[in-house]
């Protein structure tokens, strides 16, 4: 079944792509989707039905044998795994339904030239290359995966390949994601060395090793489970568009709408997180790297926001939130709460790709003008369109009850994003940052919304005079995101973000009850759950967590608790306890983080419900109460407004100090180190030593191979001489 | 008949050549055709025949197999046998040159000779991966040397007497030196078997002295071996090409006709590789490791060096020759690495480049045969009217940066892995030509092809024929089932490299008043 879900993909790839000509563009078309809704079918079955504690392996050929090295295609299916299967499968199965009525008729393309076929092989393509990174039982084809969705990036960003910009966004997106893999690739390298594998089992095995191992990497010894992290880490930087590596997705906008939704907001750009989490067991055992993770995210998290608050293209509005968002998940990993990271990414799937598709909508209702200012008062217009954007802004700024578990995906996941960031550094940089980014990420959205769909009509009277709701093929796929967009956080909540056991039993990881040492209960002070109070009982290491469910530990812990005047702690405290690889994901032995999110203050688990309605009120103020406002904010603090405008230069500086230098170097390494230094020397050489040889030859032409062929047989003759010659010696 | 199977696959092409050269008279069109098919058929026969020596091949066997030993002239032996190092350049040579010959359909000046000197060619490369002889090595060696001057001098480009004359030059200031290596050889060892001599020593076996010496006020470290090595590296870096010798290949690609521009890249310059795993590493072990150093980071030079000036060239044979130096690093920074997956990832890096660059000219031949230029900005949009080749030249553009599920990726993978182990300097500055390789083939790509089609001249071009897209086929097949299932290769090379660096290995641990100063050099 695994199978199946993996290839159906590439299947539709290989025959919409190249039989197109024999089935139709429509038999392309429906037969690439088809098999997508298949796999989703099946992802959703082996998510609800596969059994995470133990890791199922698939060997399907041999790959690349060389000395130690054994790598092979094969699949792992865990929890990661299974939760990445539906959310790839799931996003892809409905962006090919929608792609139907998007792609059907797009002005970029004259009449009898045919580009559906191609579009749909390349997203189908991307699937395949998606599914091969998720079911990865090994570094290197995940690595495959890593390289073969970036492909499809660049092919699918390039799609309206006539235009230049476009083509420029593609290579720009592969080129940035080398650099992140120039990092992927060493990091692999050094697993290798160190560990002699690049299996993620023996790998996760040798993980507590590396922790104390010394590996001499340029010019000083690291610690070799930090830099290994860290350089993996660069990878998904590449990815998942952070920081410094963040410059090509919003460029990459160039691509055809849903691809947007489906590559550059629910899938590819979420493989970096996955690649940490899917790492964990290495990342719990390199405190500096995390940290470095903790921070890049939560500075990735507040800089996109900040960018997102100006722009004026509606999809580099929502590529920028991507990106802030992303910075969210990382946060969540960085401080070792991989569950919430992961909760996160599954439901910014829902709501991201359904943004992307409503704006998708919009754009295709309003003949592919993207430009909010000339937008306005569309809720009319497209009403169905409008709902679905208005579910997925309340999913992404967080809207729901506070202190509860009700409300829309994005407030019960960017919520434990951000508890968790208060829990894993006590309240500092990362939870500041998050809480800032949540009240701008609420002001952009609604920003969004209002000039879209509220207020007057503005720009040409003509585009807004047919301005259309969408087809109901593109309509459906809105539908059912936004039911994901609504419910997903709380059916999941709790096996991402509830209670530990359900969490471990969730991701198929040993858990066991803790049990308090004296001295570390007193150092604890009022709440008891530091992290020194949670070593765990020696003689449970090795127990699976069934054994531990054992009346003692019920009363030992609720002796324990009891003393804490938590009264709700009176129920049994489960630590994660598995080994590095047991289960999908790792927690090290002091981190509980997960646990400790549960009891932040109060304010804390407030603050991002107060920052969300900060910025809808202040967006209000701005759009609807007072629309000139921002031209007035905008001009009272001019620079500021420019450098966002600008994305804080970015483009600018790496143009000034990495595009040009490298141009201005080749041409100098061509013209003066080919040129005048190696040539310049060998011409002299040669005006010294070839005219010699050329009278001696007569016509210039020949003349070197007549050179040549008397000098060789000399030189065959002086060997055979001396060989006849001392032959008698031997 | 395993008896004489590779002299047989080696002179296939030669009667096909004499019968050419006896048979074939006039000029006129028919002779044209008929010299073409004889050419044709003399290649596809080598190459079935060929298939025989890789079915008969045991991977196991790291010594050498089909073993042929005969009297030759003035006493010197004729000795022919592969090993798991050099059988696949055999079928890579006898694979490649069907393609060849097929691709200069469309040849009209002097089509007989231009199929002789092909033929004689292919017999010559096949000599050089096959020789077991010293003497018999040299004359493949240089001999190859000539139908290659011939075809870049007679079917060249308008500039082809100063391309012709540089590649002369280089090459024969590298032979130079190697014809006097190879006498100090047998001075030294007395015989120049080179393996596989019955009960007599080879040139394999023999430990050439490697105490160091001083010699005009130098300090020789490894002594002998080092000179030695220095010799014959002097021929085999020229050939690679490595930085700084590399000028040459860059000015031959883009006069040589395409046909010659894909037997240069795919399997020429595969000969200087081959000579760093025959001659270098196992009869001068002491010498290679003093001067591994100095290998590695000339490679991790050339890697970043050309892959810069690929960046900003304006003629795309030129791109393509530069962008095979660089991928050319990668094989000699595994040779030298001298671990299994360093010489693994290098020997599958050369036949994978064999494929990959190979289809790159036919790329840029496709293109030239139709508007008779090589210049970049002569070009654009070619997507528009040419579907089939954008897709064809799309794939190698991937495979040539590296992408994984293609060959390209395996072997600069292990060469990387290899050197890594060995040097995390030399490591992290060859892993970032992955990046610069990306911008400089995704920018001719996009120049190329990508874009509105625009210029006049193009209006009309006409997509790939029927014959062109059978020609890239099997390379892309190729490319493919390397890059899924590397085994194919990876077991017939593995064990013989095995051997290779348990000799290796033990010659260093066997001399260590050398290996010792050797260590001190690092």
């Amino acid at each position: 079944m695994e199978k199946i879900i993996l290839f159906a993909p590439l299947v539709g790839a290989l025959i919409g792509g190249f039989g197109w000509r024999y089935i139709g563009e429509k038999g392309a078309q429906v037969l690439t989707t088809g098999l997508l809704f298949l796999a989703a079918l099946l992802s959703w079955i082996v998510f609800l039905t596969h059994d995470p504690s133990m890791a199922k392996h698939i060997h399907i050929l041999d790959f690349i044998n060389s000395g130690d090295l054994q790598t092979a295609w094969s699949i792992r299916l865990d929890r990661l795994t299974s939760i990445m299967l539906v959310v790839v499968t799931s996003v892809s199965a409905l962006v090919h339904l929608y792609s139907f009525g998007y792609m059907a008729h797009d002005h970029a393309w004259k009449e009898g030239e045919h580009y559906k076929a191609r579009f749909f092989a390349y997203l189908s393509f991307f699937t395949f290359a998606m599914l091969m990174l998720v079911t990865s039982d090994n570094l290197v084809q995940m690595f495959f995966g890593w390289e073969g969705v970036g492909v499809a990036s660049y092919l699918l960003i390039g799609f309206y390949y006539k235009k230049p910009s476009a083509n420029a966004a593609a290579i720009k997106a592969f080129v940035v994601n080398r650099v992140g893999d120039f990092g992927f690739a060493l990091g692999i390298f050094g697993l290798f060395m160190l560990t002699g594998s690049i299996e993620f089992e023996a790998i996760f095995d040798k993980a507590p090793e590396l922790a104390e191992t010394n590996l001499h990497f340029l010019w000083r010894d690291w610690n070799a489970a930090n830099l290994l992290a860290f350089l993996l880490f660069i990878g998904a930087m590449g990815k998942s568009a952070q920081l410094l590596l963040h410059t090509w997705l919003p460029d990459a906008m160039e691509g055809p709408t849903p691809v947007s939704a489906l590559i550059h907001a629910a899938t590819m750009v979420t493989a970096g997180v996955f690649l940490v989490c899917r790492m964990s067991p290495l990342m719990e055992l390199a405190p500096e790297a995390t940290a470095f993770i903790t921070f890049l995210g939560a500075t990735t998290a507040f800089f996109a926001a900040t960018v997102g608050l100006v722009q004026n293209d509606i999809k580099r509005v929502i590529a920028y939130s991507t990106c802030s968002q992303l910075g969210y998940m990382f946060v969540a990993a960085g401080v070792g709460v991989y569950s919430v990271a992961m909760f996160h990414l599954f439901t910014h799937a829902f709501f991201k790709a359904m943004l992307f598709l409503g704006a998708g909508s919009v754009i295709h209702g309003m003949h592919h003008e993207q430009d909010m200012r000339n937008y306005g008062a569309l809720r009319k217009k497209m009403p169905l369109t409008f709902w679905a954007m208005m579910i997925g802004t309340l999913a992404i700024t967080g809207v729901g009850v506070p202190l509860t578990t009700i409300g829309f995906a994005g407030f019960l996941s960017k919520d434990a994003v951000i508890e968790a960031a208060y829990a894993g550094t006590n309240g500092g940089y990362a939870f500041w940052m998050l809480v800032i980014a949540a009240l701008f990420t609420s002001f952009y959205s609604w920003r969004l919304m209002f000039l879209t769909f509220y207020g007057e009509q503005r720009g040409d009277k003509h585009t807004h005079e047919h301005a259309h709701e969408s087809p109901t093929v593109m309509l459906i796929p809105l539908g059912v995101l936004a039911i994901g967009a609504v419910l997903a956080g709380m059916v999941w909540y709790n096996v991402f973000f509830g209670k530990t056991e359900k969490v471990a039993q969730w991701f198929g990881v040993p858990y066991h009850a803790e049990e308090h040492h004296a001295e570390g209960h007193d150092d604890h002070g009022k709440d008891g759950h530091g992290k020194d109070g949670h070593a765990m009982a020696k003689d449970g290491h090795d127990d699976h967590a069934k054994d531990d469910h054992t009346k003692d530990d019920h009363a030992m812990a609720k002796d324990d608790h009891s003393k804490d005047g938590h009264s709700k702690d009176a129920k049994p405290h489960y630590v994660l306890a598995g080994k590095p690889g047991e289960g999908a994901i790792y927690a090290g032995v002091n981190n509980d983080v997960l646990n400790e999110a549960h009891y932040v203050p109060k304010w804390v688990k407030i603050s991002p419900f107060i920052a969300m309605l900060t910025g809808f009120i202040v967006a209000l103020w701005f759009y609807i109460w007072n629309p000139s406002m921002p031209a007035r904010v905008a001009a009272a603090n001019r620079p500021l407004y420019l450098f966002l405008l600008n994305k804080w230069y970015f483009d600018e500086i790496y143009d000034a100090i990495f595009v040009k230098p490298a141009q201005a170097l080749g041409r100098f390494l061509w013209k003066r180190g080919d040129g005048t230094v190696i040539d310049g020397f060998l011409n002299g050489v040669a005006m010294g030593i070839v005219p010699f040889f050329t009278r001696l030859a007569g016509k210039a032409q020949s003349g070197y191979i007549f050179t040549y062929a008397f000098a060789m047989v000399v030189g065959i003759v002086v060997l055979i001489t001396w060989m006849t010659l001392s032959g008698g010696a031997h | 008949m395993t008896d004489s199977l590779l002299s047989l696959v080696t002179f296939i092409p030669t009667l096909g050549a004499v019968i050419l050269a006896i048979f074939l008279r006039g000029s006129n069109a028919a002779a044209q055709r008929n010299a073409k098919w004889v050419a044709l058929v003399t290649t596809v026969v080598t190459f079935l025949v060929s298939l025989f020596i890789l079915a008969e091949f045991d991977p196991q066997n790291t010594g050498f197999q089909f073993v042929e030993e005969r009297d030759w002239v003035l006493g010197l032996k004729y000795r022919l046998g592969v090993d798991g190092i050099s059988v696949l350049f055999v079928m890579l040579t006898t694979f490649m040159m069907p393609l060849v010959i097929w691709a200069s359909w469309d040849v009209s000046k002097r089509v007989k000779e231009y199929m002789i000197a092909f033929l004689l060619l292919e017999t010559l490369m096949l000599g050089v991966f096959m020789a077991l002889d010293l003497v018999l090595f040299y004359l493949f060696f240089e001999a190859g040397l000539i139908p290659m001057f011939l075809i870049i001098g007679i079917w060249g480009g308008a500039n082809r007497i100063y391309a012709s004359f540089k590649f002369f030059l280089y090459t024969f200031l590298g032979s130079v030196l190697m014809l006097v290596a190879m006498v100090g050889m047998y001075v030294d060892a007395g015989t120049t078997c080179i393996a596989a001599c019955g009960e007599a020593t080879s040139l394999m076996t023999h430990s050439f002295a490697s105490e160091s010496f001083d010699i005009l006020g130098i300090h020789v470290v490894g002594g002998m071996q080092t000179l030695l090595f220095l010799a014959f590296f002097a021929s085999f870096a020229v050939k690679m090409p490595m930085w700084p010798v590399h000028t040459w290949l860059p000015d031959a690609h883009v006069q040589a006709p395409t046909a010659g521009s894909v037997v240069l890249a795919a399997i020429l310059l595969k000969m200087g590789g081959y000579g760093f795993l025959r001659f270098s590493l196992p009869m001068f072990p002491i010498g290679s490791d003093v001067l591994t150093p100095l290998i590695l980071w000339m490679s991790a030079i050339a890697i970043v060096y050309t892959s810069l000036v690929a960046l900003v060239q304006e003629d795309m044979k030129k791109l393509i020759a530069y962008s095979s130096v660089a991928h050319m690093g990668y094989v000699t920074m595994g040779i030298f690495a001298a671990n299994q997956q360093g010489i693994d990832g290098a020997i599958f890096q050369m036949i994978s480049h064999g494929f990959i660059s190979g289809a790159l000219f036919l790329c840029v031949g496709v293109i030239y045969d139709r508007m008779h230029t090589r210049e970049i900005d002569a070009y654009g949009g070619l997507v528009n009217r040419m579907p089939a080749y954008a897709l064809i030249f799309m794939f190698f553009t991937m495979a040539n940066v590296g992408l994984p599920g293609t060959s390209g990726f395996v072997g600069e993978f292990l060469t990387l892995m290899g050197i890594f182990q060995v040097n995390t300097w030399v490591a992290a500055i060859a892993t970032s030509g992955v990046i610069f390789s990306a911008a400089y083939a995704l920018w001719l790509y996009r120049r190329v092809v990508m874009g509105d089609l625009i210029k006049e001249s193009l209006k009309t071009i006409s997509d790939m024929s029927g014959r062109e897209r059978a020609i890239f086929a099997p390379l892309v097949v190729m490319t493919l089932l390397l890059g899924v299932y590397p085994s194919l290769v990876l077991d017939i090379i593995g064990p013989s490299v095995e051997a290779l660096i348990q000799n290796y290995e033990l010659a260093l641990a066997e001399a260590p008043s050398a290996a010792t100063a050797a260590v001190q050099s690092h």
